[in-house]
């Protein structure tokens, strides 16, 4: 089979986003599992957000691969959201979609443009201030700084409050998206365990999130 | 039972089609949905009106011939059912019901209610079928073991009559339950597997071609599907068409 008619192929696509999906959702974790030290000590967010904005194979290697999954993800999600419609020109006069299937499933390119402008806005916040501090006004290194940076973003009740609306948003996108990419690269069979592990890392993660923006909002 | 009706009505595939209200009365709980429709039907033609056109043959709930969107669900509201087998006492007295044709790109209306669903045959020809030597030294398939979940397996994925509900339901029109039915079906059992590389790809390949979208397992197909044909079959189609692509 040529190549090209690998990439085109529907399942192909599926795939993809499922694979990309995936190692997002592992970026995610970490992600939360780093923010989570910020409640506990504030030395040791500082340490690991200094090493993961200093180590070379972090800033040079994995976070371009990151940005490249990110961007792929939606990319793709789009024009998959396209060639779907697509697929049905005339709309059903009635259609009973909730007796079937679960809004978060219906929905994921709406949940997925919420992650995609809370994305941005966060490459806004803290991406390109981080850039531009490193690599643009090239500041001496400072370790104690990460810290009061976050806080510094969570004392705005608008800014917090979009923060908090665009992780359950998330949650919603994980609550399928969890589940469903087992499913696109053909795991064996979706077990009620993986599924039970989905709803809970769904959950979780974006709630965790949550509660360190509001932890932070409250007590700084 | 005293009812209302809103059906699409269009003359032929080139024309505009519109919901038109029809009241009907004296329906019995027991009567399938199609036996409502023959009363509109006769009600329709004594007035001197065009009938309205409906696909149906066995109305045993095996041909798949049956289609219709009821009240935004395909084949209506009952689970398991193809619609000759849908009663009309899923119905309460002065219920309004909706009743349109299955709408995908690639099931275009001929009539009313009717659908072209020759797409699927199109997907059959392209993969679904094994390649027997009928010059008269076939081999017994009960020779050849076959483990009993196999078996199990690929009886229940034929269990896919090729109605076109997965499709219908799919908020992508997806035909992939249908085309991972018969991917399966075959793929599970020693005598599909010879051909199961080329199959699975030129399957897919024709899925794609006929303008179906793309799955992402809602999971509305496994719950619309009269036969029961679970979403496992989806997963087995995408290991199969990964490792056929490797493979190719």
């Amino acid at each position: 089979m040529a190549k090209s008619a690998l990439l085109k192929s529907s399942i192909a696509k599926k795939v993809a986003m499922a694979l990309s999906g995936l190692f997002l959702m592992l970026f995610l974790a970490q992600h939360f599992f780093i923010n989570m030290t910020s409640v506990f000590s504030e030395n040791t967010f500082n340490s690991i957000s200094h090493f993961m904005g200093n180590n070379p194979l972090v800033q040079f290697v994995i976070q371009p691969i990151l940005i490249v999954g990110v961007v792929f993800h939606f990319i793709m999600g789009i024009v998959l959201d396209f060639k779907n419609r697509a697929a049905r020109p005339i709309a059903y006069a009635k259609n009973n979609g909730a007796a079937n299937s679960s809004w978060a499933s219906r929905n994921m390119i709406i949940t997925g443009l919420v992650v995609l402008a809370f994305i941005i806005l966060h490459f806004y916040d803290f991406w390109v201030p981080e850039m531009v501090y490193k690599y643009v006004e090239v500041n001496s290194l400072d370790e104690t700084r990460y810290f009061h940076e976050m806080t510094a973003k969570f004392e705005s009740p608008v800014r917090t409050g979009l923060y908090c609306l665009s992780f359950v948003l998330l949650a919603l996108h994980l609550w399928h998206g969890f589940s469903s990419s087992f499913q696109s690269v053909g795991a064996r069979r979706v077990s009620l365990g993986t599924q039970k592990f989905g709803y809970a890392f769904a959950i979780i993660i974006p709630f965790g999130f949550i509660f360190i923006a509001l932890f932070h909002h409250f007590n700084h | 039972m005293k009812l209302t009706l809103k059906i699409w009505r269009q003359k032929n595939a080139a024309a505009e089609g519109k919901i038109v209200e029809y009241p009907i009365d004296h329906i019995e709980p027991d009567m399938s949905f199609l036996e409502m429709l023959d009363i509109l039907n006769d009600e329709l033609i004594m007035k001197g009106d065009e009938p309205v056109a409906f696909d149906h043959d066995c109305r045993e709930g095996i041909c798949g011939m049956c289609s219709l969107y009821i009240n935004g669900e395909a084949h209506g509201p009952d689970r398991g059912v193809t619609t000759c087998q849908l009663h009309m006492r899923m119905f309460k007295d002065g219920d309004t019901i909706f009743i349109e044709p299955f709408r995908a790109k690639a099931f275009p209306v001929i009539k009313d209610l009717v659908v072209d669903r020759s797409s699927f045959d199109r997907i059959q020809h392209a993969g679904g079928f094994i390649s027997v030597n009928t010059s008269g030294n076939t081999i017994d398939a009960n020779t050849i073991p076959v483990n009993k979940k196999d078996a199990d397996d690929a009886f229940d994925a034929a269990a896919c009559i090729g109605c076109g509900a997965c499709v219908a339901t799919c908020k992508n029109s997806s035909a992939m339950l249908f085309v991972a039915a018969k991917v399966s079906q075959y793929a599970l059992l020693p005598q599909g597997r010879i051909e199961a590389t080329d199959r699975v790809l030129n399957m897919v390949s024709q899925m794609d071609a006929e303008g179906f979208g793309n799955c992402t397992n809602t999971g509305a197909c496994e719950v619309e599907c009269p036969k029961g044909i679970s979403l496992e079959n989806i997963a087995r189609m995408n290991r199969e068409y990964m490792s056929a692509s490797l493979k190719g």
